[in-house]
């Protein structure tokens, strides 16, 4: 991986009908996505991080030994904070007794957030009176993250935390968990199936896939990788992070500028500098070999082919293209392509016919 | 109501149960948590060993603890050993046994409760840096409270009402041993029918208000 890969985990695991077998550095700033269908692994690979399942294997997070051939640190003397898939907020105590447990047994309260403060990024002040069990299931996960962050963690790791949810609670707690991502400064592993949530959150990407490692990098070079089964399908999109470095009031349009090229986007009043992440979606884009500035599509970027591979329909087509240092996906008709007579290396235009910030 | 020999045996019922759920509450705790949280294979062989009394006759338990704790037994040998002399016929030795015969009932309860708080919330503690004592004492004791109660008033009861035992291993000594289900055999045998009477009635009512007031408050039956 290319980021100060200060997380080094090494895991072997073998129950009936499964196998977890990795070998990976991990960033340890930012939001790491461990992505993979159910069953792929990656929600044991996280318990092996929080020592809560005990792989064979070695652990070193930022130079501290978690884990070797001869120690094993057990979880309750790991600095970290977990987020599980089901709330798990102590039945018996309140929201604020569920708070007060992980931060009075923090072993260094002073430095790292205030419980106030917290309680206010997560916007929970209103529900600390309350027993769990009268918590609606957003609300609940809300206070389990204020709980694990109030233990003052060094490491994040959150278990499918929006899994349980329905899309409604869903989108309730994105915003919470986009907040965080700007506030916190430790680093966040992030266990997930969903693209969305991926697109939304991450910057780095693991893929898991039964049991291995399949891909891990940067977030717009990995999630963009042809063969994750999503991007051969009609959803397939690539994530850019870019900034904006112009408005067009008039046209109500903003540029978006990210490394290697620029994109005019709907203009939903952002600030020039302001930093966005956005979706462009394989079916949006389509290839010429010619600059056609004729056409009604604002948005044509020189591009180079990167990767060509079968969509989910055989009369489909995907093509990963370099943008700078930026991939994005092309979906075409496998007749389009060989009409186009497209190689791997060859210079193409992409037409882009519209960019969407991730939501 | 009562005559000062009932009075008595009452008291010594009392006291005897007292003791008894109080130990056992201390003697089950660890064992239940082991039944609960083992992967071992002898944890068949030891759940059956801690419901034997429920099956077996009193006087086959009782016989066994009499041999067990007589001059000749391997208890009996320690206990002169440490200077106590011999358990059986005396207050002490009732406890023990008491303890014996009514371990599964105050067992089973806990370790029903600690099965039912399952690993998820001990693994939240874990994350929250709580040690493996402090996650018993500040999540699975709570949370395990109903089957505490539970098994606090079934140990009691189960000792109020024990009789073969008794009459095995601590005989029929006012005030040692005669306790009130003694009593009431020693009034039956002497035809004293209006004395057996009075004890029998209250011993009826405070089993059944027992078992009512267990039915009725007991937090494990409501949904969580």
């Amino acid at each position: 991986m290319s980021v100060c890969a200060d997380i080094h985990a090494r895991f072997k695991l073998n129950y009936a009908g499964f196998a977890l077998d990795v070998d990976l550095n991990l960033p340890s700033q930012g939001v790491t996505a461990l992505f993979g269908p159910s069953g792929s692994g990656k929600s044991t690979l996280l318990r092996c991080i929080a020592g809560l399942e005990r792989a064979a294997g070695s652990l070193t997070v930022k130079g501290e030994v978690w884990q070797d051939e001869k120690h094993f640190l057990p979880t309750h003397q790991r600095p970290i904070g977990y987020v599980f898939q089901e709330a798990n907020l102590f039945p018996h105590l309140s929201v604020q007794a569920n708070l007060n447990y992980g931060f009075k047994r923090q072993p260094h309260r002073h430095d790292g957030f205030s419980l106030d403060e917290i309680v206010d990024l997560l916007g929970i002040a209103h529900l600390l009176d309350r027993k769990p069990e009268r918590l609606s299931g957003g609300e609940k996960q809300r206070v389990a993250i204020a709980r694990a962050l109030a233990v003052n963690p060094r490491l994040l790791l959150m278990d499918e935390p929006l899994a349980a949810l329905d899309l409604a609670r869903k989108r309730e707690i994105l915003p919470f968990l986009e907040k965080l991502h700007e506030a916190l400064e430790m680093p966040v592993i992030y266990v997930t199936h969903a693209p969305n949530e991926v697109a939304r959150l991450a910057d780095h990407l693991v893929v898991l896939n039964q049991g291995q490692l399949q891909s891990a990098g940067p977030l717009n070079e990995t999630f963009s990788h042809v063969e994750l089964p999503q991007q051969a399908s009609d959803a397939g999109s690539a994530i850019i992070e870019a900034q904006i470095t112009e408005l067009q009031p008039q046209w109500h349009l903003a540029l978006a500028s990210f490394e290697g090229g620029e994109l005019w986007i709907r203009d939903l009043s952002f600030n020039v500098g302001q930093k966005v992440r956005f979706q462009v979606m394989a079916r949006d884009v389509s290839l010429a070999l010619t600059a056609d500035h004729s056409s009604s599509i604002a948005n044509v970027l020189p591009a180079v082919v990167d990767q060509i591979s079968d969509g989910d329909h055989p009369g489909i087509a995907m093509v990963r293209l370099k943008i700078g240092r930026n991939y994005i996906l092309s979906r075409l008709t496998q007749r389009s392509l060989h009409s186009l007579g497209l190689n791997v290396g060859d210079s193409v235009w992409a037409q882009i016919k519209s960019a969407a910030i991730v939501e | 109501m009562f005559s000062d020999g009932n009075w008595a045996a009452i008291l010594l019922t009392v006291k005897l149960a007292s003791i008894v759920t109080l130990l056992l509450l201390i003697i089950s705790t660890p064992i239940a948590w082991w039944l609960a949280h083992t992967r071992s294979r002898l944890k068949s062989f030891f759940e059956a060993l801690v419901a034997l009394p429920i099956v077996l006759p009193p006087s086959v338990l009782g016989f066994y603890l009499l041999l067990l704790m007589g001059p000749q037994g391997f208890v009996g040998q320690i206990t002169q050993a440490l200077g106590i002399g011999t358990l059986p016929f005396t207050f002490a030795g009732l406890v023990v046994a008491s303890v014996f015969y009514s371990l599964p009932f105050v067992v089973q309860p806990i370790q029903l409760a600690f099965e039912n708080i399952g690993e998820n919330y001990l693994e939240a503690a874990a994350t929250l840096r709580a040690s493996p004592l402090d996650r018993f004492f500040s999540v699975a004791m709570p949370l395990a409270l109903p089957g505490f109660l539970t098994g606090s008033v079934l140990g009691f009861a189960h000792t109020v009402g024990e009789f073969g035992v008794v009459l095995m291993v601590g005989g029929n000594i006012p005030g040692v041993s005669r306790v009130v289900s003694v009593q009431i055999y020693d009034y039956v045998e002497a035809l004293e029918y209006g004395q057996a009477h009075s004890l029998a009635i209250t011993m009826l009512l405070f089993s059944f208000v027992t078992l009512l007031l267990l039915y009725t408050f007991n937090p494990n039956r409501r949904t969580r």
